[in-house]
């Protein structure tokens, strides 16, 4: 059942979203997160999703801080209250 | 003690401390290896002196002919082991460093007389990767090094750090370090899952790219390729972010106990403390957390004793893996 999910976008992905840092979509999968996202801001597709519809490489997304690639990725069930943050891949060290 | 004929000598073999008493969950004890008593100060001693002697067995660094000269992007602890052991043994380091790092990482650098060339801070290490790319390309005479993608990096820790975890602490269960070039988590992580296959392996980053806001688009993203060439995405079995004001928490709760520790440290311990609370029932653990540096790099950040939420803001725009 698709839930109220807060998602809070970097600051690359923010003039897509009309300079929001945080957007609210409903969904009930980290799938259906992204695909509402690129459909509600057009301008962010092919940054998240590939065209085959897997996750974009160089995005990280996280459920409650937690990457959802070590979860069961775009098929990550989304509850009430989650809070999804994506974050570009940067390195470090 | 034993006496030891260089300073390089002193690389590697860190302690391993019981902080049990920091975890809320009984059925978890916690331990602590404290990188941090590397003679540069960090785990990236071990990488800096494994690359630097892969590359004088390869013969692309000579050691003794004056003149020559190595290339590295670091947001600093692997440029302070690499200007450490560039020092002693008489090799001049140029080092790609992010405008944003702590004062203290350039002070270390300059101790050892590294050039520092700077990139820009809002691109991050991201930036100091592709400034280091180009000056590579454009100085084909200079030797880069890449921790990124130089097998030396996991080799160290698969051939080091995993073996002294295994040693120290053979009921080792998880095994919770940060992720910035992978490289301790492939090699320990590798090391200690071949000893006992039920070994988890979970990686903690901050939340860097909230305020990597000099990237164009996410197509400027970097992912390590030593992660995707040994199979990073198969080892790990976690990967969780830990905000600025958790990693400060963290930070004095392990000073309570004694322990000094850099910020990354506070974010693996927050990592350990989410890993303990998911234990199932009647599950006992040993979770060994990696303590990357010491805290002296840190200390003009204010982290032990300034007001936390002024610290947190602050750490924000700070790489600190």
């Amino acid at each position: 059942m698709a839930v109220a999910v807060d998602v809070r976008l970097p600051t690359v992905l923010r003039p897509q979203a009309g300079g929001q840092s945080t957007v609210t979509v409903k969904a009930s999968t980290i799938g259906d997160v992204l695909r509402e996202l690129v459909s509600e801001f057009p301008g962010m597709s092919g940054q998240l999703l590939n065209e085959d519809g897997s996750l974009h490489r160089f995005v990280n997304v996280y459920v409650n801080d937690d990457d959802v690639r070590y979860l069961e990725s775009l098929d990550t069930p989304v509850k009430e209250g989650d809070e999804v943050s994506l974050l570009p891949a940067v390195a470090g060290g | 003690m034993a006496l030891h004929r260089s300073s390089l000598d002193l690389i590697g073999d860190t302690p391993l401390v019981e902080v049990s008493e920091l975890s809320s969950n009984p059925a978890a004890r916690l331990f602590v290896k404290l990188e941090g008593q590397n003679p540069g100060g960090s785990v990236k001693d071990r990488v800096a002196l494994a690359m630097v002697e892969d590359a004088e067995k390869a013969g692309s660094l000579r050691p003794g002919e004056p003149g020559q000269v190595l290339l590295e992007p670091s947001s600093g602890n692997t440029g302070i082991g690499l200007a450490l052991v560039c020092r002693v043994k008489g090799y001049h380091l140029k080092v790609v460093l992010p405008e944003s790092v702590s004062p203290e990482r350039r002070q270390l650098l300059e101790v050892w007389g590294a050039e520092i060339i700077e990139s820009p801070g809002a691109e991050g290490s991201n930036g100091a990767v592709r400034m280091a790319q180009a000056l590579a390309a454009a100085h084909p005479e200079w030797v880069f090094l890449y921790q990124y993608a130089n097998p030396a990096n996991p080799r160290a820790h698969y051939s080091q750090t995993g073996p002294e975890i295994w040693r120290d602490c053979p009921d080792v269960t998880h095994l919770v370090a940060g992720l910035g070039t992978s490289g301790t988590l492939l090699g320990a992580g590798r090391y200690l899952k071949e000893r006992n296959p039920a070994v988890q392996v979970w990686a903690v980053e901050p939340p860097a790219g909230e305020v990597v806001d000099g990237l164009r688009s996410l197509d400027e993203g970097y992912i390590p390729p030593i992660f995707e060439e040994l199979g990073g995405s198969e080892l790990l079995d976690r990967k969780t972010v830990v905000r600025p004001r958790e990693s400060i928490e963290w930070v004095r709760r392990l000073a309570d106990v004694g322990i000094f520790a850099g910020l990354s440290t506070g974010a693996a311990m927050a990592g350990a403390a989410r890993c303990a609370a998911q234990l199932g029932d009647g599950e006992q653990a040993a979770i060994v957390v990696i303590s990357a540096d010491g805290g002296w790099k840190y200390l003009s950040s204010g982290a032990w004793t300034g007001d936390v939420d002024e610290v947190a803001e602050r750490a924000r725009s700070t790489i600190y893996f």
